[in-house]
């Protein structure tokens, strides 16, 4: 018997989440075909914000890929988006002219952004913050363009705004209220997040009405009904969604405000369903992901014919990060005459909660800053919990007495995952039933952390909980790359059990998918062979361009040249070089760094070679996952407060390590005394002189990832330093992820177990002798390219067309 | 009617296999590669990235070219950039005679 045809128009979250939900209740029952206008698989539009902002890729917040698509035998169109829907002979017709016949067909066709109706919103550089597509306009924008201006201080009007900020914007907020997020937040805590964001640089007009856009074709500013304008080149329209139902109602489906649904999420026309921000349920239209999400359980079971509880609308708790504040909210914001409010304020930390409770039941919170008890309050919430023998509040407990971590005493229908619904009992139990062992295992199975993320720490704490003992935290698995399933312990196991020598060996035995590898797995793997290997043959072409040339790559395709200036400490003839080279060579730019030393950048590549030559100076590495810079301050030789010679030992340390790959960057600074003006806090191995002594810090950081570092020896003499940190380095480079920074490799594995490996001496012994033998295979390799011609005409010289003659 | 000529630009043999090379032909910066398997590609060595920057110096996997600045995927043989990011690169035709690699602009 032929299959039942089952078309879906839209590819996004909530409609490929029911799609999932059919699959796994019945993969066999529908022969599936969906339309996408966006020319994506559906990804992950919460995390939109992040792509704006800069921190992850297009390719990071994919949700469902294409190979999924492939695996679950789906028709996807993308790019293509249905124009007509014939009710009367099942028919859908997409903008192609392609038309597909249904017996069952779902509308997720999502919603778009509401567009002020005022005079001028037709011109150019005008936008709105739903897409892929939406945020590459606005990267686009900020690249020559200086005004931006958000209208709508909601969520995704805050989101913009930040994102449009980090990509060097001036950007204003216009907002109707008189305070952000007012569906969210109550006048405190809104008051607190524009403190906050005002301090971020961003500009508010709040109580300001747009009535006109001003400009010719393209924008130039915006008016407001007081008659006052600013200037705008980007205009962000961001005050709401209205749903996507015009392809519905012409197609004689009723819609109000959305696409009409019971609660089964069938619309009035019988085999036609509509779920989502289309959908409107009850009067509701929702736009958060988990009452989406509910829907699509339902709609799912409804569709294969599963008995299924009926949706009856959600309730649901808020939970967001504006600009790396977290914030929740839940239930009603501001009381009336018979609630009483528990505020907390507290100003020193940045804190504001707020629990309102009507007749000894909460009714709704506020929270500001810190959203721990979040869940705790939400169950109150909707279970309706008598809290009138309940603590309500303890101020200034010592460090150490708060309230055991929940995890234990969480009850099984606590929600952990609240974009998924997914309760602590559900993971428990899908831990136990199917053996799960990581968090992204978790994910597959019950879709838990799945969509913002912010779970994933709590559900990594219920794994720990449930699994007890035979819980690794180090045994996280995540495969290296798309290549290959396999973890980067699992890669460096079978190098080391078969003596595999090199990456193509690896890829070859390993069964990679891809041939030659991707730009992830080829820079890992050169590491990882160089790392068990002491005496590995680099493999340049699987170096990524920075380190394949030994200089850093500019965004114009020039390179720059940061020679070694060893402890930060130079001399006159190498000053007198540098500036000898950066007026023949015209140089654009000359540069103290970060790292105490001095950078030329704009070079040509094929200037490379002779001002290194001219140079006559070492790389200073400032482009490598290796040792950067050893940064020191002046230390007793001239300072009056110094203890000890930081200099002599910043130099000598660098002199030692340089060179030598690790996982990630390895930045280290010298101190010679606790002033510590060489910063050796947020270094990935600080040193700071004490009397009669030094402090050896490990895993600070000052950049991503900001971290105090831990003390992790306090030792007598130079010679102790030197054993401490090769030992620590080696073993950072052999238990450290290809890409992972120090601060987190020692979350990872843990201070104290790093102690007990660098204090069993024999153990501690190995790793200086094998980092010791390793460092022996380094050459320099500007020089190395000065002198060998074939490096040079392979890597640094540029052909030009009259070489052959035709 | 644009004029289509044939430049010689390189020593087929003297190419590095897996390791891109620049080429400047008048105003058009080229980017050449020769694969593992031998074939030789020439694209347009500006990635399709609203940034910029050039392709030459990228990171080569069987027929593709990683963007060396923003890690796009990029297909040798058509530009096409490979999901999920999109844009396509223009590409050259490249032909070999007597060691002698010569592209049609």
């Amino acid at each position: 018997m032929a299959k039942e045809k089952l078309v879906m128009i839209g590819n996004g979250m909530a409609g490929v989440r029911a799609i999932e939900e059919i699959i796994k209740i019945d993969p066999n029952r529908y022969d599936i075909t969906i339309f996408g206008k966006e020319p994506h698989p559906n990804y992950n539009r919460i995390q939109l914000s992040t792509v704006l902002q800069g921190d992850t890729t297009v390719e990071d917040i994919i949700l469902n890929d294409w190979k999924w698509y492939e695996d679950n035998r789906i028709k996807l169109f993308t790019g293509e988006a249905i124009v007509e829907v014939d009710t009367k002979n099942k028919i859908v017709v997409s903008n192609n002219a392609r038309q597909v016949s249904y017996d069952k067909l779902i509308f997720a066709t999502g919603s778009s952004p509401f567009i002020v109706p005022v005079e001028g919103v037709d011109k150019q550089g005008i936008t709105g913050f739903r897409d892929i597509n939406d945020c590459e306009t606005m990267i686009k924008y900020a690249e020559d363009h200086q005004n931006a201006v958000v209208i709508g201080g909601g969520l995704l009007g805050l989101e913009a705004a930040k994102g449009l900020k980090n990509l060097g914007m001036k950007v204003s907020v216009v907002h109707l209220m008189s305070h952000l997020m007012e569906r969210q937040l109550d006048a405190t805590a809104a008051e607190m997040l524009k403190q906050e964001l005002q301090q971020q640089g961003i500009n508010f007009l709040m109580e300001k009405q747009t009535v006109e856009i001003l400009g010719d074709d393209h924008v130039t500013g915006l008016r407001f009904k007081d008659g006052s304008e600013t200037e705008a080149d980007l205009i962000v329209m961001a005050v709401g969604i209205v749903p996507n139902k015009e392809l519905a109602s012409n197609a004689s489906i009723p819609v109000n405000r959305g696409i009409v649904v019971n609660d089964y999420m069938e619309t009035e026309i019988e085999g036609i369903y509509a779920i989502g921000e289309c959908a409107e349920h009850r009067g509701i239209a929702y736009g958060l992901v988990a009452p989406l999400y509910e829907q699509a359980k339902v709609l799912a079971k409804r569709m294969v014919g599963v008995e299924t509880e009926p949706y009856e609308g959600s309730i649901s708790g808020t939970q967001l990060k504006v600009a790396g504040i977290d914030l929740y909210s839940a239930g009603e914001i501001e009381g009336d005459g018979a609630t009483k409010a528990i505020r907390v304020h507290n100003e020193f930390e940045n804190v504001y909660k707020k629990v309102l409770i009507r007749d000894n039941k909460v009714v709704g919170s506020v929270l500001y800053g810190e959203t721990a008890e979040s869940t705790r309050l939400f169950r109150m919430l909707t279970q309706q919990e008598d809290v009138s023998q309940m603590t309500s509040l303890s101020i200034l407990q010592p460090a150490g007495e708060a309230e055991e971590s929940d995890v234990a005493s969480m009850p099984d229908d606590e929600l952990v995952c609240g974009c998924n619904g997914v309760t602590k009992g559900t993971i428990v139990e899908a831990i136990h039933a199917q053996n799960l062992t990581t968090v992204s295992e978790v994910g597959g199975c019950t879709n838990a952390g799945r969509s913002c993320g912010r779970c994933k720490p709590m559900i990594s704490q219920i794994l720990e909980h449930t699994l007890g003992d035979s819980f690794d935290g180090a045994a996280q698995k995540e495969a290296v790359c798309g290549c290959t399933t396999l973890s980067r312990d699992e890669v460096v196991a079978e190098i080391k059990e078969k003596g595999l020598t090199n990456i193509r060996e690896v890829m070859n035995v390993l069964g990679w998918k891809n041939e030659e590898g991707c730009s992830k797995c080829r820079p890992a793997l050169n590491y990882y062979l160089g790392m068990i290997y002491a005496d590995y043959k680099d493999e340049r072409e699987s170096r990524l361009v920075n380190e394949k040339m030994h200089a850093n790559i500019q965004k114009d395709g020039t390179y720059s040249v940061i020679p070694r200036m060893y402890g930060g400490v130079t001399s006159a003839e190498d000053l007198k070089k540098l500036a000898d080279v950066a007026t023949k060579y015209n140089v654009p730019l000359v540069k103290l760094t970060g790292g105490q030393r001095i950078g030329l950048y704009g070079i040509k590549k094929e200037d490379l070679t002779s001002i290194w030559e001219e140079l006559d100076m070492p790389s200073g590495y400032a482009y490598g996952k290796t040792l950067r810079t050893v940064k020191t301050c002046v230390g007793q030789r001239f300072c009056r407060y110094g203890t000890q010679d930081s200099m002599g030992l910043g130099m000598e340390l660098e002199k030692k390590f340089e060179r030598l790959d690790t996982p990630h960057k390895f930045k280290m600074g010298v101190s010679a005394c606790p002033r510590n003006c060489a910063e050796s806090g947020i270094k990935d191995i600080g040193i700071v002189g004490i009397d009669g002594g030094w402090e050896i810090y490990v895993a600070g950081n000052g950049g991503t990832d900001l971290r105090a570092g831990d003390l992790l020896y306090t030792v007598k003499t130079k010679e102790e330093v030197i054993e401490v940190s090769s030992a620590f380095l080696q073993y950072y480079r052999e238990t450290g992820n290809y890409l992972e920074r120090t601060s987190k490799w020692v979350e990872r594995l843990g201070l104290d177990h790093i102690k007990k490996v660098l204090e069993d001496k024999v153990a501690c012994q190995g790793l200086i002798e094998r980092l010791n033998k390793t460092l022996e295979r380094y050459n320099e390799p500007w020089k190395e390219a000065i002198e060998n011609d074939e490096i040079k005409d392979k890597y640094y010289s540029r052909y030009q067309a009259d070489l052959v003659t035709n | 009617m644009k004029t289509v000529s044939k430049v010689g630009v390189a020593h087929y043999s003297a190419l590095p296999i897996r390791s891109g090379i620049a080429i400047q032909i008048k105003n058009d910066a080229i980017a050449l590669f020769k694969v593992t398997s031998g074939e030789v590609f020439a694209l347009e060595d500006r990635s399709p990235h609203p940034k910029g920057g050039v392709l030459s110096e990228g990171l080569v996997s069987g027929k593709f070219v990683y963007c060396p600045v923003y890690d796009w995927k990029i297909s040798l043989e058509d530009g096409q950039v490979q999901a999920p990011d999109q844009g396509q690169v223009k590409t050259y035709e490249v032909s070999v005679e007597n060691d002698k690699v010569y592209i049609t602009i």
